[in-house]
């Protein structure tokens, strides 16, 4: 199979298709990282441009190795060092990216949309790392990935998705992801972090969290982001912890070989007790480890692999 | 020099509906003439056309002292008046300038529009709002007759000396573009207001329910990751001025109305004798968020695009008479404020040489009459203007003529405005103004 497209922009323009095939890749793509010499030459030559407009850390570094790997070229911009802060657009930025001639452009930035607005305008290929509050594709991708790796396959699966949901891209990639694969979806958050038609990804709505996660196969916990939204969504972290945190006794309504997971960084004691994070059951640092190999995935796909196999 | 606008139907709605010929003179309507000849394509030639039969359209024939236009099949309508538009100038130039919207506004068919003070600086003073008028008059186009700030600097603080404005020729009072978030400001500037026989129009936006949003709350909004706008955040606000409408009785006139809440609220408070009005736009009774597709920002204006069920409240508000007029919120935008990121995009977009044909669809989908549709289009907002726009001898010669029949796909490339910012480019309409005219001169003619 080919990949057609030439951007990577969120989970709701890829086909099942193209899911397995990049899960299949990135699959293939895991066993370099554990090689004492962790390089392979296929993106060697290829220039890649990372744009990230707003704060990340493990997005971007795991972005990076993954470009490393594959023997590409990488260059950073970040917001404070572009031209952006001295008042040029972003799409006069992304032009002027584009004239330099990159392979592969991965950004981030805080506006819903960004990426799509940017790719329309270049030739290159465009990997959207985040934008706002809309997509993450990576993470749901490598989210994908993780679970398909413990279970086997997403059909069928009951999977919880707890946290702010309002504000978390990840949570509508994984959502659209996971129900796409064919799992079955259940949310739960303080209703004031729940978005108006959110059922229309493709999930419901829990009644409160004992509900959410009874019987579920997976878990996923959403990060609290207390510094971006004061306390009108919700009293104190406290009370937070006590009506939506995971803890130990919640687990156990779930199914026995539940995983949990969590796109980081955690709030311990929040949304995620620490037993919870350092069982067994938690596949938290796996999902970072298959994060390298997907995105490695993601660059050959558009930049080395089947997309360009008539011109190799 | 006469005009003779010859075989039009003439509807001015309580007035007359029928076919007339109109003969201007110097300016003012002369004389409403029976057709000399019969109007039947097939019968024997006019008289006073000089070899022309009536089914040849030669618009503009010259007889010596008389230009007669040949109107047949056409409809001649009192001058259209949009209540609701943005002219930028003075301070944002480079939008659009008093002379481009005036023209912008006879090529759609008005003749006359309502400007609102949301210009840099605001029109809250005598000076500008005299400014606003030259440069009207200037323009030789459409007439303007500015609404001025409630507020000074519409910061909703201190009230704006709105008398000298009226003496210099404002015709409302609003802070448009902002709330008046406070209720005490807004009730004393009703009482106020109310002393000077001056209608306020509310923009009824609560800030706080907005909170940085910029489509509607919805679940496109939520599909595409955009922050949403409640309905609440426009009836909230409605529903606290029919109250102060209702504490002080000054006209309460309702800008862009775009929820069904709204809508239910003044139908309501008209029941209870309330003295309020409203208008919406016609993007609001055409389109939904459904069309906000891959963060086209020629699709985000304020208040947002709204659900199917809105649309069809404002189609019902429409048609029940609950909604009194229809206005474009002509809102010109540059492409540097529009070719963004949809959250950092101006809200906005023009409307003067797309609100008659948009309108007209309601006429052709059978909601309203052509009737009902130039009392919402010209007879209501000159009502609430001041402005006595009825075709009778004596009055102005502020006069539209509507070809019904023509059918076309808009394109902005046409637009006058200096602004291109429509989210109906490509769209297939039928109708549009074949010429407008103003104090007896023709200021837009079709082709021309």
């Amino acid at each position: 199979m080919r990949f057609e497209k030439k951007d990577i922009l969120d989970i709701t323009s890829l086909d099942t298709k193209e899911i397995t095939m990049i899960l299949d890749t990135a699959q293939g793509m895991k066993e370099i990282s554990e090689r004492p010499v962790k390089k392979v030459p296929t993106l060697r030559g290829k220039t890649i441009i990372f744009f990230f407009q707003e704060p990340s850390t493990r997005t971007k570094l795991s972005f990076e190795i993954a470009a490393k790997r594959l023997s590409a070229d990488t260059v950073s911009i970040a917001k404070s060092s572009s031209s952006i802060v001295k008042g040029e657009t972003l799409i006069d930025t992304a032009k002027n990216l584009e004239a330099m001639n990159p392979d592969v452009i991965v950004m981030r930035h805080s506006s819903s949309g960004a990426a799509h607005v940017i790719s329309k305008r270049v030739n290159c290929s465009v990997i959207n790392a985040g934008d706002g509050t809309h997509a993450h594709p990576s993470q749901a991708l490598l989210d994908m990935m993780s679970i398909r790796e413990k279970k086997g396959t997403l059909k069928g699966l009951n999977i919880s998705i707890v946290g702010d949901i309002s504000h978390s891209r990840v949570a509508r990639s994984d959502i659209t992801g996971f129900s796409k694969m064919g799992a079955h979806v259940t949310i739960c958050a303080p209703p004031t972090m729940i978005p108006k038609g959110i059922e229309a990804l493709g999930c419901q709505i829990a009644k409160n969290m004992d509900a959410c996660v009874e019987g579920a196969d997976v878990i996923m916990m959403l990060r609290i982001q207390r510094e971006r939204q004061g306390n009108i969504l919700f009293p104190t972290e406290r009370e937070y912890a006590s009506l939506y945190g995971l803890n130990p006794p919640r687990v156990k309504l779930a199914q026995k070989d539940v995983i949990v997971m969590h796109p980081g960084p955690m709030n311990r004691g929040v949304e995620i007790a620490s037993e919870v994070a350092n069982s067994d059951c938690s596949m938290i640092l796996e999902q970072v480890t298959n994060g390298v190999a997907l995105r490695m995935a993601l660059f050959y796909i558009v930049a080395g692999g089947s997309r360009h196999a008539d011109s190799d | 020099m006469q005009i003779l606008i010859k075989g039009a139907r003439v509807l001015d709605p309580g007035n007359l509906d029928g076919k007339k010929d109109i003969l201007v003179k110097d300016g003012v309507i002369e004389a409403i003439l029976d057709p000399s000849g019969p109007s039947d394509p097939t019968g024997p030639g006019d008289p006073i056309d000089p070899g022309h039969s009536p089914d040849v359209q030669v618009p503009g024939v010259q007889v010596p002292g008389v230009q007669i236009i040949d109107a047949s099949n056409m409809i001649v309508v009192p001058g259209l008046i949009d209540i609701h538009v943005h002219l930028r100038e003075p301070g944002q130039e480079y939008k659009e300038t008093i002379e481009s919207g005036l023209k912008a506004a006879v090529k759609g068919g008005f003749t006359a529009v309502c400007s609102m003070p949301n210009t840099i600086p605001v029109n809250d003073n005598s000076q500008v709002t005299t400014f606003i008028i030259n440069k009207g008059k200037a323009a030789g186009a459409a007439k303007v007759y500015p609404a001025g700030a409630i507020s000074q600097g519409s910061l909703g603080t201190s009230l704006a000396e709105i008398y000298d404005m009226q003496q210099a020729g404002i015709r409302a009072a609003t802070d448009d573009g902002l709330p008046v978030e406070n209720s005490q400001m807004m009730r004393r500037a009703l009482e106020y207001c109310k002393g000077l026989d001056m209608p306020i129009f509310v923009h009824a936006e609560d800030k706080s329910l907005v909170d940085g949003g910029s489509m509607n709350e919805g679940p496109p909004a939520t599909f595409w990751g955009i922050k949403g706008i409640p309905n609440a955040a426009e009836s909230i606000m409605v529903l606290r001025d029919i109250a102060l409408c209702e504490l002080t009785g000054a006209a309460v006139h309702f800008c862009h109305m775009s929820t069904a809440e709204s809508i239910e609220a003044i139908r309501q408070a008209k029941k209870r004798g309330a003295n309020v009005s409203c208008e919406t736009a016609p993007h609001y009774f055409t389109l939904t968020d459904e069309a906000v597709l891959d963060y086209d920002t020629n699709f985000k204006m304020n208040p947002p695009l709204r659900s199917e069920e809105d649309r069809c409240a404002i189609i019902e508000g429409l048609v029940d008479g609950t909604i009194d007029m229809i206005a474009s919120d002509h809102a010109p935008h540059s492409v540097d404020e529009k070719e963004v990121e949809f959250d950092r995009a101006a809200f906005g977009i023009v409307g003067l040489e797309t609100s008659l044909p948009l309108s007209l669809k309601l006429v052709q989908d059978g909601f309203l009459s052509l009737t009902d549709l130039v009392v919402k289009m010209s007879k209501q907002p000159a009502k609430m203007l001041r402005i006595d726009n009825d075709i009778k001898p004596g009055n102005p010669a502020d006069l539209t003529i509507i070809d019904p029949e023509i059918e076309y796909k808009i394109d902005p490339d046409t637009f006058i405005s200096k602004c291109k910012n429509t989210p109906f480019a490509g769209r297939q309409v039928q109708g549009e103004a074949f010429l407008t005219m103003v104090d007896g001169r023709i200021v837009y003619q079709k082709n021309q």
